[in-house]
C-alpha cells in the first residue's frame, strides 16, 4: 500500500474582507462576493513566505507521519512564489525541518498546480521504492494587481504531504493528468503581477482540463461520483470547482468540506491540496476522495485515495483546516494589506 | 548579518538546536565550546523543546531600519519548557496580547529580508497559542 502518511496545512492568521478590495477601488462589492462567492481571503503577515507556510504544514505531516525526518529521502516544494528567483526554497525547509542532507531536493512551478506535481513526483518516488518517505508541498502567496479581480481571491497557505507505503493513512489508488499549451494566465520574468486572459480562463483552460482530468481518473479506475464521500476541485474562486463538481455529478455534501476558498481565497498551488487536507481532517475509515487540481498554462492532476484505519489515529495531532481558518483572525484595512504584499515602493536601507 | 555568519547558526537559528554539557548537564543557548557552569568542553547537541510562556517583554515602536515594517513589535523573553530562556520577537500579536505568562510557541519565520541583492534571513520567533 502506497499513499500519504501524514499531511499538515497551514493558514495564516491575518484576514482582508472583499468589501476593504472593493471600497478601496470603488467596485460593488456585494456583486465581488456573489460573483466569487467569496467573503474574505488570507494575507501572509510580514514576516511569512512561501518558505515560512512550507516549514509550517510541514512540521505538521511529519508530526502526523510519525516518523524520524531523516528518513524523507526527496523533497519538492510547488509554487508560483518562490522568494528567490535564484535559490532553492527546498534547502531551507530541509535544514528546518532536519530532513537530508541524503535527500533529493527541488522545486516545482506550474501555476496552480504545483504542488499536486511535487505530491505525484513525491509519490512516484515511494511507490518505485526508490526511498521509504518523500515530502511533497504546496504553498503560495499569490498576488493579484491592484485593482484586478484576482485581488479579491490571490491568498497565501500551504499544505503539505508526507508520501510512504508504511503506515499509510490515505492510500492513493488512482492518478491521472491532463495537460496541454493553454496560455490563460501568464507571468513573464521581471513583472511583479500576472496577467490573466480574462473569460477565456474559464471554458478552454480551467473546464476544460478540470473535467478532462475527472474523467480520465473516473475512467481509468472505473469509479463513480457516487462512490465518493469527497470531492476537491482547484478554488481560483468559489464558484468553478461547485460548478465542474456539478457538472461531474458530485454534489453539495461531497464537495462542500474541502470547498476552503470563501474563507481562504485562492491558496495557488495550496489550493487543492489544502482542500485534500480539510477532508482528511474529517474523514473515515473507507471513504473515497477524489482531488483534481488545475494550474494554468495549462493541465490538472486528478488523484483518487482512500482513508485507511489509521487516518483517525492522527487527525489530532496538529491543528485542523476549519480551526485555523476560524481561530483568532486579525482582519486587516486596505493600507495595512497593501504594505503587508509588498505593494509599497519604499526606500532601500 | 553577513553570510557566513548566517550560515554558521543555522542549526540554531533554524533547528533550536543548543549544546547539553556532557559532565554536569547544563544547556547552552546559543552552543558554546566550554560549559560556563563546570568548564566541561564536550557538548551533547540537543533541540530545544518550542513550547513555553513569556518572563517579560517590552514593544519596539522606533525599530532599526530593517524591521520597520513589522513595527511596533513585541520582543520577548521566553522561558522554554526545559527551564532554557531566550530572546526572541512575537509575530503576529497585538502588543496587548502579550502579557508575562502569555504561552507561546516557536516558529519558524523570516527575520529580515532587506533590500533585494540580499540573502533573505530566516529563524524562530514566538507565536502566542494562549492569549
Amino acid at each position: 500500500m502506497h499513499g500519504i502518511v501524514g499531511y499538515g496545512a497551514y493558514v495564516p492568521r491575518f484576514r482582508i474582507k472583499a468589501e476593504q478590495i472593493a471600497n478601496q477601488w470603488g467596485a460593488d462589492a456585494d456583486a465581488f462576493k456573489k460573483g466569487l462567492l467569496l467573503e474574505e481571503k488570507t494575507v501572509p503577515g510580514p514576516d511569512e513566505d512561501t518558505i515560512t507556510i512550507s516549514v509550517a504544514a510541514a512540521r505538521d505531516a511529519v508530526t502526523r507521519a510519525g516518523i524520524d525526518p531523516q528518513l524523507i529521502g526527496a523533497c519538492y516544494i510547488g509554487s508560483e512564489s518562490h522568494p528567490y528567483a535564484v535559490k532553492p526554497s527546498g534547502t531551507v525547509l530541509i535544514d528546518a525541518l532536519g530532513i537530508g542532507p541524503d535527500c533529493h531536493v527541488a522545486d516545482f512551478e506550474f501555476a496552480c498546480k504545483a504542488g499536486t506535481e511535487a505530491m505525484y513526483v513525491a509519490y512516484s518516488h515511494v511507490k518505485s521504492g526508490e526511498m521509504p518517505y518523500a515530502l511533497g508541498i504546496g504553498a503560495d502567496t499569490s498576488q493579484g494587481a491592484p485593482g484586478d479581480a484576482l485581488e479579491y481571491t490571490a491568498s497565501a497557505g500551504g499544505s503539505a504531504f508526507v508520501m510512504g507505503s508504511e503506515g499509510v493513512v490515505a492510500e492513493i489508488l488512482h492518478t491521472y493528468s491532463f495537460t496541454s499549451d493553454t496560455p490563460d494566465f501568464w507571468r513573464r520574468e521581471g513583472e511583479f503581477y500576472p496577467r490573466h486572459a480574462g473569460r477565456f480562463t474559464g471554458e478552454p483552460a480551467y473546464f476544460h482540463h478540470v473535467l478532462s482530468s475527472c474523467q480520465g481518473i473516473l475512467d481509468r479506475s472505473g469509479m463513480k461520483p457516487e462512490d465518493f464521500r469527497y470531492a476537491v476541485f482547484h478554488m481560483p474562486n468559489g464558484k468553478f470547482p461547485l460548478r465542474a463538481g456539478k457538472t461531474m455529478g458530485f454534489t453539495k455534501e461531497q464537495l462542500e468540506q474541502g470547498w476552503v476558498v470563501n474563507l481562504m481565497g485562492n491558496t495557488y498551488s495550496g489550493s487543492s491540496p489544502t482542500g485534500l487536507a480539510a477532508c482528511l481532517d474529517e474523514a473515515k475509515p473507507g471513504d473515497n476522495i477524489l482531488i483534481t487540481s488545475f494550474g494554468s498554462g495549462a493541465g490538472s492532476d486528478s488523484f483518487i485515495l482512500r482513508a485507511t484505519d489509521r487516518l483517525p489515529e492522527v487527525q489530532g495531532l496538529a491543528p485542523k483546516v476549519r480551526d485555523q481558518l476560524a481561530d483568532r483572525r486579525i482582519h486587516l484595512d486596505y493600507g495595512k494589506y497593501v504594505a503587508y504584499r509588498g505593494k509599497i515602493r519604499m526606500n532601500e536601507v | 548579518m553577513i553570510t557566513p555568519r548566517y550560515h554558521r547558526e543555522i542549526p540554531q537559528r533554524y533547528r533550536l538546536e543548543a549544546g547539553k554539557c556532557t559532565a554536569c548537564g547544563e544547556i547552552h543557548f546559543p552552543p558554546r565550546a566550554v560549559c560556563r557552569k563546570c568548564a566541561g568542553r564536550e557538548m551533547e547537541t540537543i533541540a530545544l523543546p518550542r513550547r513555553g510562556k513569556v518572563l517579560t517583554h517590552t514593544t519596539v515602536w522606533i525599530p532599526p531600519a530593517q524591521f520597520e515594517e513589522q513595527k511596533p513589535y513585541v520582543n520577548a523573553v521566553v522561558e522554554l519548557e526545559n527551564g532554557v530562556k531566550l530572546t526572541c520577537m512575537v509575530c503576529e500579536a497585538p502588543p496587548d496580547e502579550v502579557t508575562i505568562g502569555t504561552e507561546v510557541e516557536l516558529v519558524f519565520r523570516r527575520l529580515q529580508h532587506g533590500p533585494a541583492w540580499e540573502v533573505i534571513q530566516y529563524g524562530y520567533k514566538a507565536r502566542v497559542i494562549k492569549a
